[in-house]
């Protein structure tokens, strides 16, 4: 990942779709897991380390929406309702039946799935402007469904209570305890996915995405792998959720609005359109955008704003920044950080001699 | 006329009144895409800043007058600008990257709007009074009445422009096919950026209407997210669609509220029209007039 090829000396397909391009990658990985793993953890502090949480829950959603609008090129302005769905199944199976998280994360993925093939429907009848708005519908009726009955939302507030999770007795309690069980999540996540987009599937979502008669006429069956990618994508979606169910210790819709599929179309524009690292780097970037502003603004908002319009000004401000990203990304840099970091590699692979 | 049967022509006209003020918004919505096939996303933002730039000029005890000629103004300038600055750009590319830039701009004026131009909920007076006006069986609000009013007017008035004026018909053609409206002399992004300055007056004359019933603050956006169930359900392309799309997701909302609310404790309002497009998507994907274009998969 960091390392400097002297050029490019792949010769088979393999090579090309390895991993490790080079023994140095592995290295590279290594030398990743320790700082993440023991370094991290023991000196950074508690506040951070539930920065890095929020990133790494970000990151399981980012990864499903990239694989559906970035991979597959169908777009969802639902995925929000999708975690919500995986949010509350879990909160239910958890509180209701007791169950641990290692059934009800699953089980809130894959009712997310479900949730999500059934609004994916549409999409093999119609396809771009028309699906946004079905996912749109989608969206809404999810959020009112969950919001007015209260066998799923658990009554007055539409939230549910639940502890955090815990492994033979050890309860991950803390921010500290959380990361990492969120880690794991994020790295089984991460692996899966680069090995999805380089495996069968993953081409063949490519092919539907780039050109779906020519993948029909290919023998790709188009129906299925676009179900299959709604299922997938909100799989990641409804494990999401689940994710910041334990994180939050609540399950609560207001945590999947409409905004939040917007946040997260967001992250995969700003990270870049069908791509693992992309997404990573969008997530990382939109959790962190609206921290930087708040302490932006906590520290020289203070001249311009009262404290009591502060709470207003930071929200608009985030929205404000957001759009203009996206819009700023579309126009001007249409594959988005992955673009940049790919360039800035490319720059060094022959540097100093730029010719 | 019984008691049932009045209750029921009761919530007819209201919705009615109701549904061709969406047709208003709508009509906005489907002028951009009939000229330049791209979706407006920021529909219901566009409504909200128009509202907002009128509060704004009449909190500064501006006449009401003046209040409508700036926010028309305003509302030209900004779709000139938006589709210079961010739509031409774009020409081009995968609809979903178009989806996506009205979102972004639907976000920026959501979160920069109430910042310039004020965050509190501000009422918008109009000199019509609080009387409500007895059309049959209904009790009308006034604003109701001048909404459906303002609406059918644009409708006449927006069906002149497409029938008989040289600019609407030169509309048309680049709607129909842009290349070769082209070769015809017409100047396609002139056009497009005549489009969206369009959906900006109409959205001034939806943010007037609306912000006057509902309050003037980030909420007004929302209206916009009734815009889908009328276009879809009228046809994309369609100004007359539009029309009767607002009526009949206007009516239907209205008697679902009227016959379901008791039964589910409220909120099928926002509810039934989005069941009602789920079902139009299925079956008929193009609405009611739309052009049968849609791509199969």
């Amino acid at each position: 990942m960091f390392h400097r090829e002297s050029g490019v000396f792949k010769t088979t397909y393999a090579a090309d779709m390895a991993l490790y391009p080079l023994p140095i990658a592995k290295w590279t990985m290594i030398a990743l897991a320790v700082i993440f793993v023991l370094i991290v953890p023991m000196m950074v502090h508690e506040y951070y380390l539930s920065i890095l949480n929020l990133i790494f829950i970000a990151i399981v959603g980012a990864l499903g929406l990239n694989i559906l609008v970035g991979y597959t090129g169908q777009i969802s302005i639902g995925h929000g309702a999708f975690m919500s769905v995986g949010a509350y199944t879990a909160a239910n199976l958890a509180v209701k039946l007791g169950l641990p998280f290692w059934l009800t994360l699953p089980a809130g993925g894959l009712m997310a799935a479900l949730i999500g093939v059934v609004v994916g429907m549409p999409s093999l009848r119609i396809k771009g402007l028309y699906l946004a708005i079905a996912t749109l519908a989608g969206q809404l009726i999810i959020e009112w469904t969950i919001n007015r009955v209260p066998a799923i939302s658990g009554g007055a507030q539409a939230s549910i209570e639940v502890d955090r999770p815990s492994l033979f007795g050890f309860a991950f309690n803390t921010q500290g305890r959380l990361y990492f069980f969120l880690l794991f999540f994020a790295v089984i996540a991460i692996v899966a996915t680069l090995n999805l987009v380089r495996s069968r599937i993953g081409r063949a979502f490519v092919a539907v995405r780039d050109q779906d008669i020519a993948a029909e006429i290919i023998g790709i069956n188009i129906y299925r792998y676009k179900l299959l990618a709604f299922a997938i994508s909100s799989f990641y979606a409804g494990v999401c959720g689940v994710l910041y169910t334990y994180y939050f210790g609540i399950a609560n819709y207001e945590q999947f609005q409409l905004i939040v599929s917007i946040d997260y179309l967001a992250m995969i524009i700003i990270g870049g359109l069908g791509s693992v690292l992309g997404s990573i780097l969008g997530a990382t970037f939109v959790t962190l955008l609206p921290i930087v502003i708040r302490i932006f603004m906590e520290n020289v908002g203070g001249l311009f704003f009262t404290a009591a319009e502060m709470a207003n000004v930071i929200s608009g401000l985030r929205l404000g920044v957001f759009g203009g990203l996206i819009i700023f990304f579309l126009i001007v840099e249409p594959e988005g950080l992955n673009r940049l970091w790919r360039n800035i590699r490319s720059y060094f692979r022959v540097w100093p001699f730029s010719y | 006329m019984g008691e049932d049967l009045e209750f029921f022509f009761a919530l007819m006209l209201s919705g009615a009144s109701i549904g061709l003020m969406y047709s208003l918004i709508a009509l906005g919505f489907v002028l951009v895409y009939k000229a330049t096939d791209a979706i407006n996303f920021a529909q219901g933002e566009f409504v909200m800043l128009a509202g907002m730039v009128v509060v704004t000029v009449l909190g500064a005890e501006a006449p009401l007058i003046a209040g409508v000629v700036v926010v028309l103004l305003v509302m030209v300038g900004f779709g000139f600008g938006l589709e210079r600055v961010v739509l031409r750009p774009l020409l081009g590319r995968p609809v979903v990257a178009v989806i996506m830039a009205t979102i972004g701009v639907a976000a920026v004026l959501r979160g920069w709007g109430p910042l310039v131009l004020g965050i509190e909920t501000r009422a918008l007076p109009l000199p019509i009074g609080d009387e409500p006006i007895n059309i049959g069986p209904a009790t009308l609000p006034p604003i109701q009445v001048l909404g459906a009013v303002v609406a059918v007017l644009f409708f006449l008035v927006f069906s002149w422009f497409f029938k008989k004026s040289r600019m609407g018909v030169a509309m048309r053609a680049v709607a129909d096919n842009q290349q070769v409206a082209q070769a015809m002399g017409i100047n396609v992004e002139r056009y497009f950026a005549l489009a969206w300055a369009m959906a900006g007056i109409v959205s001034a004359l939806g943010g007037i209407v609306w912000g006057a019933m509902l309050g003037v603050d980030v909420q007004l956006a929302l209206v916009g997210l009734k815009v889908f169930p009328v276009v879809i359900l009228g046809g994309l392309d369609s100004i007359g669609g539009a029309l009767i799309g607002g009526l009949i997701i206007g009516i239907v909302e209205s008697l679902a509220a009227g016959y379901l609310d008791p039964y589910v404790g409220g909120g099928t309002k926002d509810f039934a029209p989005y069941v009602l497009m789920i079902l139009v998507l299925m079956i008929r994907p193009y609405g009611i007039f739309g052009r049968r274009q849609i791509e199969r998969v």
